[in-house]
């Protein structure tokens, strides 16, 4: 017997972020086309940042803002051309200011790591930053088993924990929600009163998270940058939850992947700049925090009798009034490394320079008629999920991704950091057709099509054969027209075209080709 | 000045009359155009695609077709990004594709960069509006925007702005078929911005994107959508017609179409210049509908 269907209406038992491989978009991008409300949301934020954007770069840069971009890209093609090297430096340094720093292959590895921390902690509950490699690494469900409760405290992953959703954007995670469903959700699970203002509804997280900061025992946070040369940790937000979970805490744990190096402070001022101004239009984000090791336990007495009586006493660091007494960084790799070895030009390392700006997301109109990140299926979404989930994740497992683009070029000109993603599309689609990944009528229509294409008599054929066939199955056009605007309407397309007839009307040729007027036009002016 | 035209398999089958126009305005403005026969196709589906031994087979092909020219002008922003931008990508170290992308121009840009024709000096009028999509591929090409500039030399010509202009309509070759979800969308959302500008005439240098626009207008006009069952629907036209026909080149266009033959028009032909042009493009073989030739205009060669 036949296992009942599930009801409709029903909510998804996978996650959004994390569905059964291969992952196909279809589905997905079949229900965010009929949502109009989710696409309103989706539109309006997205053009809205991305017009901010511009205008913030322009305001500050003027007609230089391409200098200062490339200069960004260089920057961090540096890094990670000599990634092993500033790894090598961050280490030391950071080892130096008291930090503990680890390495971590994939996502099972990084949370042994951060489980085991812990354990050693005897952490109960924990106060997390928003981080898109915790998501990666699907930390919190991982710390959740473990009997470790973990709180999101960056406004919009709360009400997303809350409601049992996924981020749907790398900055703003919350982009496909609205505020009803923030005020349904803490009447639901913090018994607060009703209310859409958002002004209220910040204050009602805020009162809640508080009181949850100080109870803490363990904080974890992502990080913007890694800086080599002082081994620090670099975390920027907007409303200074992640300053409570690094200072509260007695351990801090900072999970960062391996490319978010930069090699020294100077560095920090070109990157914060672009980085601001691209998430969310802001010449800095609000709270801009660089960390350097762990809480300095400060002077240190020294017995007098050992040290010469001329001489002052040694220098020792302050002591700090907060900050975590154990901090730990883990490195993540999960299949970093494998793009960082394709150093070509146009190779996958350039997609690693990526500083998830979330600017390519808010310019793309894909992302937007998708309905926000989860028809992506993957932890990074957008323009720049489309290359890299495929890269870290495998073409095999995601083959829609690098073929669901119209190949604009919106996003290539706002990352700040000049990735140029349509071409890395284009890379990953050689890769599937090199491999034998694209179907197989595609591969034939392909060879056919540029077979013909290489014969002029057989194009010309070709031509001659699809206006007639095209004109004959038309309606006839409209009647006042010569015969190079004659065209007349398909609506109906037999497969494989039948997806333009889908959504569009698709016009025949005219009764004419332009090679048509040519030849009568030469021969009327040979004649006498 | 010797100009070969690169015409494209689109606009040679589907919009031939873009083709004729800026064959039209480069010999008006002096150049000699010629039409190399056994061009096809630059490869751009297949490149995107990812089959890229058959795309350097055909750029090859290209190159050799494209040798002697001097300059090679096409009327499609896409199909000009395809030679200047990919080419020498696809052909890595291949001086013949540098030095082919560098010969390589759009139309609008050729007018812009190397002709720079006083249009108002040289009598262009064109009274009518008109809304214009830039097409994602002048992003390749660089930040100027040469079709505005251009038309804004024409007089009588209104340009109204079209919101969401930067957004991609959604063509992207066989993504519009294998997507249409996400590229409908795209489409319909393009559409309805250039149908609420209201414009009788709408600018497009892409042949794809014209198809994807104007297949999307007429379908949200036949189905009832915001502007009404059977709404007029801009004609679409590029700026080598509207050139062609701001300078007498050709005979100015109609204006809104029709959705369906059995429905007339209900706009004033007002976007017609001259009263006394024929409202519609004659029979190209018919040479007594031809307009006059015009005296020679040709710049002094350098």
């Amino acid at each position: 017997m036949a296992p009942p269907t599930p009801e409709p209406a029903a909510p998804s038992p996978e996650h959004p972020l994390d569905p059964p491989l291969p992952y196909t978009i279809a589905a997905r991008a079949r229900r965010a086309a009929a949502d109009l409300q989710l696409q309103q949301f989706v539109n309006t934020a997205t053009r809205n940042k991305d017009r901010a954007r511009a205008a913030a770069f322009m305001a500050a840069f003027g007609p230089r803002l391409d200098e200062v971009r490339s200069l960004a890209a260089r920057i961090r093609q540096h890094t990670l051309d000599h990634l092993d090297a500033y790894l090598e430096q961050f280490v030391e340094n950071a080892t130096k200011t008291g930090a503990v720093v680890h390495f971590a292959r994939d996502a099972a590895q990084a949370n042994a790591i951060a489980l085991a921390i812990a354990r050693d902690a005897g952490a109960k509950l924990c106060i997390k930053a928003k981080s898109m490699v915790t998501e990666e690494i699907r930390l919190l469900p991982a710390l959740e088993a473990a009997g470790v409760t973990t709180v999101e405290t960056d406004l919009g992953e709360f009400i997303l924990q809350l409601d049992g959703d996924a981020p749907s954007h790398i900055v703003t995670p919350m982009i496909h929600k609205d505020r009803t469903a923030v005020a349904r959700a803490f009447v639901r699970e913090l018994g607060a009163p009703y209310t859409e203002d958002p002004a209220h509804l910040t204050l009602i997280a805020r009162a809640h998270l508080r009181s949850l900061y100080r109870k803490a025992d363990l904080g974890i946070t992502g990080g913007n940058f890694l800086i080599a040369s002082t081994g620090s940790l670099v975390v920027c937000t907007n409303e200074g939850n992640a300053d409570f979970c690094m200072s509260g805490p007695r351990t801090h744990i900072a999970i960062v992947g391996i490319e978010k190096l930069i090699p020294a402070p100077e560095h920090l001022g070109v990157l914060l700049k672009v980085l601001a101004r691209s998430s969310t239009a802001q010449p800095l984000t609000v709270y801009t925090t660089i960390i350097t090791g762990p809480r300095s336990t400060g002077f240190q007495p020294v017995p007098s009798s050992s040290l010469p009586s001329s001489q002052p006493p040694p220098h020792t660091p302050d002591q700090d009034q907060d900050g975590p007494a154990h901090l730990h960084i883990i490195l993540l790799d999960n299949g970093r490394t494998k793009l960082l070895a394709d150093g070509a030009d146009g190779g996958a390392r350039e997609i690693l320079r990526c500083i998830r700006c979330g600017a390519c997301l808010n310019a793309c109109p894909v992302y937007r008629k998708v309905g926000g990140g989860h028809a992506y299926g993957a932890v990074y979404s957008g323009p720049i999920g489309a290359i890299l989930t495929p890269s870290l994740k495998g073409l095999r497992n995601y083959p829609d991704l690098p073929h669901a683009s119209s190949l604009c070029g919106g996003c290539s000109e706002a990352c700040p950091v000049r990735i140029d993603i349509p071409r890395h599309l284009v890379r990953l689609r050689r890769e599937m057709a090199a491999s034998g990944l694209t179907g197989v009528r595609r591969r034939i229509a392909m060879r056919l099509w540029a077979a013909i294409l290489q014969r002029p008599a057989f194009y010309r054929l070709a031509a001659a054969a699809q206006r007639s066939l095209l004109r004959a199955a038309a309606e006839p056009g409209v009647p006042p027209a010569g015969p190079c605007t004659d065209h007349r309407w398909l609506t109906d397309l037999p497969a494989p075209l039948d997806g333009w007839t889908a959504a569009r009307d698709f016009p025949t040729p005219p009764s004419s080709s332009f090679r048509d007027w040519w030849r009568t036009r030469r021969f009327e002016e040979e004649r006498p | 000045m010797n100009v070969a035209l690169f015409i494209t398999c689109l606009t040679d089958n589907f919009y031939p009359r873009a083709g004729i126009a800026a064959v039209k305005v480069l010999e008006r403005l002096g150049c000699t155009v010629s039409f190399p026969q056994a061009q096809t196709c630059c490869g751009q589906p297949m490149y995107n695609n990812g089959f890229h031994p058959e795309a350097r087979a055909l750029a090859r092909r290209m190159i050799r077709i494209f040798a002697g020219a001097p300059y090679v002008v096409t009327p499609s922003a896409s199909c000009a990004a395809m030679l200047r931008e990919s080419y020498p990508h696809l052909l890595l170290g291949d001086p013949s594709a540098a030095a082919l992308a560098a010969r390589t121009y759009e139309f609008a840009e050729f007018l812009a960069r190397v002709l720079k024709p006083d249009l108002r000096a040289l009598g262009a009028s064109w009274p009518g509006q008109v809304t214009y999509h830039p097409s994602c591929h002048h992003r390749a090409l660089g930040p100027d925007d040469h079709a505005q500039a251009l038309m804004r030399q024409i007089d009588g010509l209104t340009l109204i702005p079209l919101d969401k202009a930067e957004q991609c309509c959604g063509f992207g070759g066989l993504f519009a078929v294998k997507y249409p979800d996400i590229s409908g969308a795209m489409a319909r959302d393009k559409a309805a911005c250039i149908l609420a500008t209201g414009a009788p005439t709408a600018v497009c240098n892409d042949a794809g994107c014209t198809m994807n626009i104007a297949g999307a207008c007429r379908r949200i006009g036949s189905s009832g959508g915001d502007q009404g069952r059977n709404a007029p629907l801009p004609r679409f036209t590029t700026l080598a017609e509207i050139i062609a026909e701001s300078l007498g080149l050709l005979p100015s266009g109609t204006g809104f179409q029709p959705v369906s033959s059995s429905s007339p028009s209900s706009l004033p032909q007002g976007a017609t210049a001259g009263g006394s042009a024929p409202a519609v493009l004659p029979p190209f073989a018919s040479t007594s509908s031809s307009p006059p030739p015009l005296p020679s205009t040709r710049p002094p060669q350098s």
